[in-house]
Parts: structure tokens; sequence; C-alpha cells
């Protein structure tokens, strides 16, 4: 336990097991999320009461899912480089807060399309949306503070507290749907009961994601080779993998 | 600056409790800024000249004034607070007295609070007391301006407290400021909602009991985390943690 702990603090390590992760990520993400946005799509029932409009949950539920996940991600590596001063962890947040943002800009987007038809406006200032945009910003803040600083320890260092004094946001985005009663419709899914549509719907929904958590998985992998690359550029080992590349 | 406006920061090692250091701390922050007034009134003065802008800008009509009045006197409040965050640090920073404030034995998170409760004395508390004029001439009604004035007294010390971890987070940094703004506005809107949606449910004759309470809890919740992430963020922009 302890000696894999200590490996997957070296950056080295790390770059071979990603690279031997990553065709499986890929391929396994193409996969379930083809099926299940095909399935979802094409094959699913229609909603009694949103029709074919609905159809959009199956890209709308994994990227917010995936939004708020990313984010406690993060925070969990915050706290390893805050108190073990890992340095693959500073690698992850760093790598992974774009991805974050995109994907949170996608649940917005492609809420306000689901909204247009259902709710018949683009936007209300709804504690669900509301929070999500506030999410939006953190991670804007995040990439911007890590921009800003120039030293590298101290940058992720500082990233860290940030992260962690966001994640109060985290439990407000999840059970705004609760709390307040709003337009948003609650948690599709939920760990304690089963879900409220029938398993055409929701399996579909499953496997589109877990697909968009494994392409995630693959995206992260390949942003935090990248980003071992740049910091390690002095190393032997980079200089003989880069040549090896090369030749 | 004028050097003689800043006396220097004395606290003996050892003899003086931690009680003692925040005291001495606060009391030199307050000296610090008496002698430097006109920083005093600037978050003031653009406090007044922001909630001036939307009347003239949006409507001086008495019924959309009446609507909006407590949302514009708080985003006023929340922006000079905004605005007066970059003196918390920054001056400390540039003449080392904070590296000296960082050495001292007494824990750092309890000189930071001090120095906030300083810089709310200074900008909040000033801000609440002027929110009552300010408040008739956006034609709030009596019982609108006590409710505002009870949330920005219990709202105005979190604006301190949270924005202190953003103030250590970009000391020392280029453009501090504009990221200040951006990693500390997104913090700043639960208060922001909770403090609008006391005085509006107060307006309609809702008791406001339950929103005072929940901003009551923002309060007890920043003061007891917001210390140790400024400390903490102190540490790491001073000495690379």
């Amino acid at each position: 336990m302890w000696q894999f702990f200590h490996k997957l603090g070296s950056p080295k390590w790390f770059f071979g097991i990603a690279a031997r992760l990553m065709p499986w990520l890929l391929a396994g993400g193409i996969l379930l999320l083809m099926a299940g946005i095909v399935w979802g799509l094409a094959y699913a029932p229609k909603d009694y009461l949103q029709g074919n409009s609905y159809r959009i949950i199956f890209i709308h539920v994994p990227t917010a899912f995936l939004a708020q996940s990313v984010y406690v991600m993060m925070a969990v590596a915050a706290v390893v480089t805050l108190v073990w001063r890992m340095k693959l962890a500073d690698v992850f947040v760093k790598s992974v807060a774009p991805v974050g943002l995109v994907l949170t800009f996608l649940s917005l987007f492609t809420g306000a399309v689901w909204g247009k038809p259902t709710w018949g406006t683009w936007w209300v200032w709804d504690a669900r949306l509301t929070s999500m945009l506030i999410l939006l910003f953190l991670y804007g803040g995040v990439i911007a503070l890590d921009r800003a600083i120039n030293d590298e320890k101290s940058a992720a260092r500082a990233v860290s507290v940030l992260v962690l004094v966001g994640v109060v946001n985290i439990p407000i985005i999840q059970y705004s749907v609760e709390w307040w009663n709003t337009l948003h419709q609650p948690s599709t899914f939920k760990l304690t009961e089963k879900p409220s549509m029938p398993a055409e719907m929701w399996v579909p929904l499953l496997l589109s994601v877990l697909g968009l958590y494994l392409l995630f998985g693959w995206l992260a992998c390949l942003r935090m080779q990248t980003e071992i690359l740049l910091r390690e550029q002095r190393t032997r080992w980079v200089k003989d993998y880069v040549l090896a590349g090369r030749g | 600056m004028n050097a003689d406006c800043r006396p220097a920061l004395t606290l003996r090692q050892d003899t003086v409790g931690a009680l003692a250091a925040m005291q001495t701390v606060f009391a030199r922050d307050m000296k610090v800024a008496f002698r430097q007034r006109q920083d005093l009134l600037n978050p003031l003065l653009f406090f007044v000249m922001v909630v001036t802008l939307f009347p003239l800008g949006v409507s001086p009509e008495v019924s959309f004034l009446r609507e909006a009045g407590a949302g514009i006197l708080w985003v006023a409040a929340l922006l000079s607070v905004l605005l007066s965050l970059d003196h918390l640090f920054r001056h400390d920073f540039d003449d080392g007295t904070l590296e000296q404030l960082v050495l001292q034995p007494q824990p750092l998170f309890l000189l930071v609070l001090a120095k906030t409760a300083a810089h709310w004395v200074l900008t909040g508390l000033p801000l609440v007391v002027l929110t009552p004029v300010l408040g008739v001439m956006v034609h709030l009604d009596g019982n609108s301006i006590g409710v505002l004035c009870l949330t920005l007294l219990i709202g105005t010390p979190v604006l301190s407290l949270i924005g202190s971890i953003g103030a250590a987070l970009t000391l020392g940094l280029r453009s501090a400021g504009v990221l200040l703004s951006l990693l500390i506005i997104p913090l700043y809107i639960p208060v922001l909602i909770f403090g609008t949606g006391t005085v509006a449910s107060a307006a309609e004759g809702a008791p406001a009991g339950a929103y005072l309470a929940l901003m009551g809890a923002f309060l007890v919740l920043a003061l007891t985390l917001a210390p140790f992430a400024s400390a903490a963020a102190l540490r790491i922009s001073l000495f690379n943690g």
C-alpha cells in the first residue's frame, strides 16, 4: 500500500502507467458514450411530458455530473498537495481545471438549449443554474490564479487553498434542487433510491455518464503527461523519451 | 508613503500572549489608518457614488427604487469592500511588517483575524452607518432600512473575512486587483443573495428571523474557517509555503 503511494508520487512512474492505461480509457469511453448516446437518442422511449426534447438529458446530465465531480477530485488533489506536497496531485489540478471549465460551460449550454422548449426560456436565475454559474467562475478563478503566479510551487499551493475554499459551493449545487423548489427538476440519480424513470431511459444515461468518466480519465492522463514532460524537461528520462520518439 | 505614518510593530517574544498580540495588531492598524484619512474615505465615497449611478442610469421612479434599493445598496457595499481589500495586506507587505507578523510566536491566524477585524471596523462599519441615509435616498421604508442595516452589519464582516483570503492569495502579483475580484466575487454571491433576500422577505411582511439566522451561520462559518485559509495563503505568498 505505502509502496504504491510512494510510487504514485513519481512523475516518471505515472507517465508509464498513464501510457498503458490510455488506450483502454479511450476505447472504453468512446464505446460506452456511443452506446449510451445512440441508445438514448434513437431507441429510448419518449418522455410522456416533454416528448423528444428530453433526449438532451443524455448529454446534459453527464457533463453536469462530471463538472461537479471534477471539482471534487480537484479538491481531494488539493488536500494531497497541501498535506503531502505530492507533485502529481498538483499536476492533476493544473491539467484538469480547464477541462472542468469546459464541462461546466457545456452543461450550462445544453441546459439552456433544454430550457428553451421545456421552460420557454433560455435562462432563469434559479438556484441550480446560478450555483453552476458560480462553479464556472470558480474554475475561471483557479485557472487565472494559476497563470498569474510564476513560481510553480507557490502556484500549486495557492491554487490548492483556493480550490478548497471554493468547495463550499459543491453541496449547494447538489442540494439546491431539494432545498429550494425551483424550475429545475430534481436529480435523476440518487445513491439510495431507484431512479424515477424506466430502465430503457436510465441505463443509456448511466452508460453515457460512465463513458464520459472514462473519456475524462483519458483526457486527464493526456494533459498530465504533457504537463509532466514540460516540468521534467531537464531530466534524463524525458530527454531519452523524446529522442526515442523522434528516432 | 511617508515612513513615519507607519509605526513599527512591537510584539515582544513569549511575554506577549495571543490576545494581547491581537490587540496590538488591531490598534496599530487603526493608528496607521487614521494617519492616512483619505484612504479611509475613498471606499465610502465610492459606495455613495455607485448608489448614485442607479437612479441616474436606470430610473429615478420611486417604484423602481423601492423595489431595487436594497439590492443596489448591497451591490455597492460589496464593491466598495472589494475595492478596499487590496489595502489589507499590501502596505505591510511592501515595508516588511507582514514578514515580521508571520514570524511572531503567536498563532498567525489570530493576528490575521485581528487585521481583518480592523479592516471591517474601518470599511464595513462606516458603510453600515451610512446606509440609512442612502436608504432614504432610494425611498426604502423605515422597516426595510432597519433590516438592511442589520443584514449589512452581519454581512460585511463575512465580506471582509472571505476577502482576506483573496487578498492573501494575490499578494505581490501583477494585476492583483482584477485577479482578486475574479477570485472573490463568486464566493460573495451567496452572501449577496441572502442579504437582499432578507430585505425582500421583510418588505413583504414575512419575519426575517430565518434569513438572519442563515446569515449568522455564514458569519460563524467565515469567522472560524477564513482566518486559517488566509494565514495559510499568507505563508504561501511570502515564503512559498
